[in-house]
């Protein structure tokens, strides 16, 4: 027998891992990963793996991890494009497991983006 | 409970799983485990998404592509190109029947098919793994319930109901919460809530889908009907034929115990209500709520007289409350989003959607929901595609065997209860049935005169006897044996069965050939007086003959003739003998020059 309080948590809980099943992904932040030869062969499958580490321990059901191909600049390799509704597309680079939980932290869940991990720093 | 990164969402419905979807999981988490993925992609096994033609169907989110027709031999490639890769696999993604793109940037909702759907009973079918009670949580599942028994009283309960305008979605189209008022108003010890899920219209299959994609819903429903009519037994009535939705059931029954929403003390407020399945071994005639009562008492399946309405002495003879699956299907939400939400859907006197199933001569044969009011039309042009081929439309049968034959000149009807009565057909449980040139109407309704003759319990004479005679008549006319009369005499035996027949199964009997009478009696005066098929079916009245211009005495008719009745020396027109033709149709398929035709 459950509780109401209980049954409660049970939606909570199942809705944050069945959300990405909607589609009205106006409120959906997406976490996009460069996952082609180039990016897999960087490093892009543990990366990803933190990501989604990451929103799984933070309950962040409104994050989607999905991946892409080759965007073309292989040598940043591995990209990761942060997209916030409403905001700017931002554009990680040379992304490393160990860096992920500052951008989901700052970036994600506090909306400033961790600037010197941008394609914009790599490139200066 | 983890996030994955991905759900790959496989359709589990009847459809689908006959076209092999289970291969297809199986083969999803081989293939998964062998790249590693398995802790970052999910196969979940859901109901039916509707679109049955296209089966099996894949789904992969977040992205929302749509793959149809999957074989088990492109699951490798959706693994490795798109859950590996992120490359969508162009050339597996559905094609949309109306724009012909083929594009993997659309959504579910965008395509064709969907788009004019409004999903209110089918809305988590497709969407949600029905063997997971946690899933039918997260979709605001049980939170009627719990609405309706810490915050509602019984007699609100039924007033929710009565005003959203909910009628029964079996095919009378009784308003649901009258119903519901008439057991709440019987006094009794004891009383009962009954499910009829007892789908058998031929071509009928929403009520299956139902069950086997979104359980929960009906068992939320029926939680919610004991708790307002004062019933704490429930039976669900469903036939032995639809085992996936059997067990489906028996999954959502047990964990809605585990979980406290069955049982005794439901959420501390003293009301006890439980469940039960009883098979029914497949008679139509158990669709008919006295017959389906006394089928659940153990009884033989036959219907009583009413009065007295089940309302008032049903099952065990006590009051019982009985919904058909698609009316339970929408209570939660009502209960829900209040009655001002469902009646804003639909026209004036039929409030909400209903579900069809598309079947016969149509290109998207599937599982449909729409607004009450939509016209038949749409139905059939916009989401159902039309006639397969370049045929030409000819009627669409809605209703099953007590419904009727709709020609084209009634297309722009607006489906709703009264409009399909007014046009000499009805509503039904919702099979609607396409026809095309094709199709002979005079056997049309044969084959469901046919059907009633075998399901007819036999109990009164009317049934048992009159639709057996129009059946002959029938059968002598599709025989090229028609005599002048028989119409008449077919219009008044139906006159007299729809009188007097015990219950609705034999009321409604004669229907299809009334109907059929109705819009296409040309074509029996044709059968009758001139021995001639206009839709060229009818193997009595057919011959098939070559065209001595176009033949060029190639042998092949000759040789596929399995009766030999196909004669000609090569290069030279042949000839086929009607005594010996068993008219097959083998010769015309073989032709290549066209030069065979029927006649």
């Amino acid at each position: 027998m459950k509780s109401l309080a209980e049954l409660e948590a049970i939606r909570k809980a199942t809705a944050s891992r069945i959300n990405l099943r909607h589609e009205d992904a106006a409120d959906t932040t997406r976490v996009v990963i460069g996952m082609a030869t180039c990016g897999i062969a960087a490093g892009a499958r543990p990366v990803m793996l933190s990501f989604v580490d990451e929103i799984n321990k933070r309950q962040l059901n409104h994050v989607t991890v999905s991946q892409t191909g080759c965007i073309g600049m292989c040598r940043l390799e591995p990209m990761v494009d942060v997209i916030v509704p409403g905001k700017e597309k931002v554009t990680y680079v040379h992304v490393k497991p160990e860096m992920v939980s500052r951008i989901v932290a700052e970036h994600i869940v506090n909306g400033r983006p961790v600037a010197e991990y941008t394609i914009g720093a790599a490139e200066n | 409970m983890d996030i994955y990164r991905a759900h790959v969402l496989v359709c589990g419905g009847t459809g689908c799983s006959s076209s092999g979807s289970a291969t297809l999981i199986d083969r999803f988490n081989e293939k998964l485990a062998e790249h590693g993925l398995e802790k970052e992609v999910k196969v979940v096994r859901t109901g039916c998404f509707g679109l049955c033609e296209a089966g099996p169907v894949v789904i992969v989110y977040p992205d929302g592509t749509f793959y149809s027709r999957v074989k088990p031999e492109n699951v490798d490639e959706i693994v490795t190109e798109h859950l590996l890769k992120g490359r969508k696999v162009e050339h597996l993604v559905y094609v949309d029947h109306a724009t012909r793109e083929q594009d993997a940037e659309k959504t579910l909702d965008s395509i064709t098919f969907y788009k004019q759907q409004h999903r209110v009973a089918l809305r988590n079918c497709g969407v949600i793994d029905p063997e997971n009670i946690d899933e039918y949580l997260a979709m605001d599942g049980y939170r009627a319930l719990e609405k309706a028994l810490t915050t509602m009283t019984r007699e609100e309960v039924i007033d929710e109901i009565l005003k959203s305008g909910l009628r029964g979605r079996g095919g009378g189209g009784f308003p649901t919460g009258l119903k519901w008022k008439f057991t709440y108003q019987s006094q009794a010890d004891q009383k009962y809530v009954a499910c009829n899920a007892d789908e058998g219209d031929p071509g009928a299959f929403m009520d299956r889908s139902i069950l086997e994609g979104d359980p929960h819903a009906i068992i939320e429903a029926m939680a919610i009907a004991g708790y307002a009519i004062g019933a704490s037994q429930g039976y669900i009535y469903v036939r032995a034929e639809y085992p996936i939705a059997v067990k489906r059931l028996s999954i959502a029954i047990d964990q809605a115990r585990e979980y406290g929403l069955l049982g005794k003390n439901i959420f501390e407020t003293g009301f006890d209500f439980d469940l039960n399945i009883r098979l029914g071994a497949g008679a139509f005639v158990c669709g008919e709520e006295t017959a389906l009562m006394h089928s659940i008492e153990g009884k033989r399946g036959e219907p009583t007289p009413r009065p007295p309405f089940p309302a008032v002495k049903g099952l065990f003879a006590k009051p019982t409350m009985l919904n058909n699956v698609e009316t339970y299907a929408n209570v939660a939400q009502i209960i829900l989003n209040g009655a001002d939400w469902f009646a804003s859907m639909g026209t004036e006197k039929s409030k909400g959607t209903k579900v069809f199933a598309l079947g016969g001569k149509i290109n998207n044969t599937g599982l449909v929901e729409i607004p009450m009011g939509t016209p038949l039309r749409s139905i059939i042009y916009d989401i159902g595609g039309g006639c397969p081929n370049g045929k030409k439309f000819k009627a669409v049968q809605t209703g099953g065997p007590s419904g009727g034959c709709l020609p084209e000149s009634l297309l722009d009807t607006p489906v709703d209860y009264d409009n399909l009565i007014a046009a000499g057909s009805m509503m039904g449980s919702g099979g609607m049935i396409v026809m095309d040139e094709d199709n002979c109407m005079v056997d049309i309704a044969r084959f469901y005169l046919d059907f009633i003759v075998d399901e007819s319990c036999g109990k009164c004479a009317p049934c048992r006897i009159g639709t057996k005679r129009m059946l002959e008549i029938l059968n002598r006319i599709v025989e090229g044996k028609g005599e002048e009369g028989d119409i008449e005499k077919l219009e008044e035996l139906a006159e007299t069965i729809k009188a007097t027949a015990l219950c609705g199964l034999g009321n409604t009997a004669p229907n299809p050939v009334l109907s059929t009478l109705r819009f296409f009696r040309d074509e029996y005066e044709a059968h009758i007086k001139e021995h001639r098929c206009p839709a060229h079916h009818c193997k009595a009245l057919l011959q098939y003959v070559i065209d001595p211009a176009k033949c060029r005495g190639c042998t092949a008719c000759a040789r596929v003739c399995p009766a030999e009745a196909i004669t000609g020396t090569v290069k030279n027109p042949h000839v086929i003998d009607p005594k010996k033709c068993l008219k097959c149709g083998s010769c015309m398929e073989k032709c290549r020059f066209g030069a065979i035709s029927r006649q």
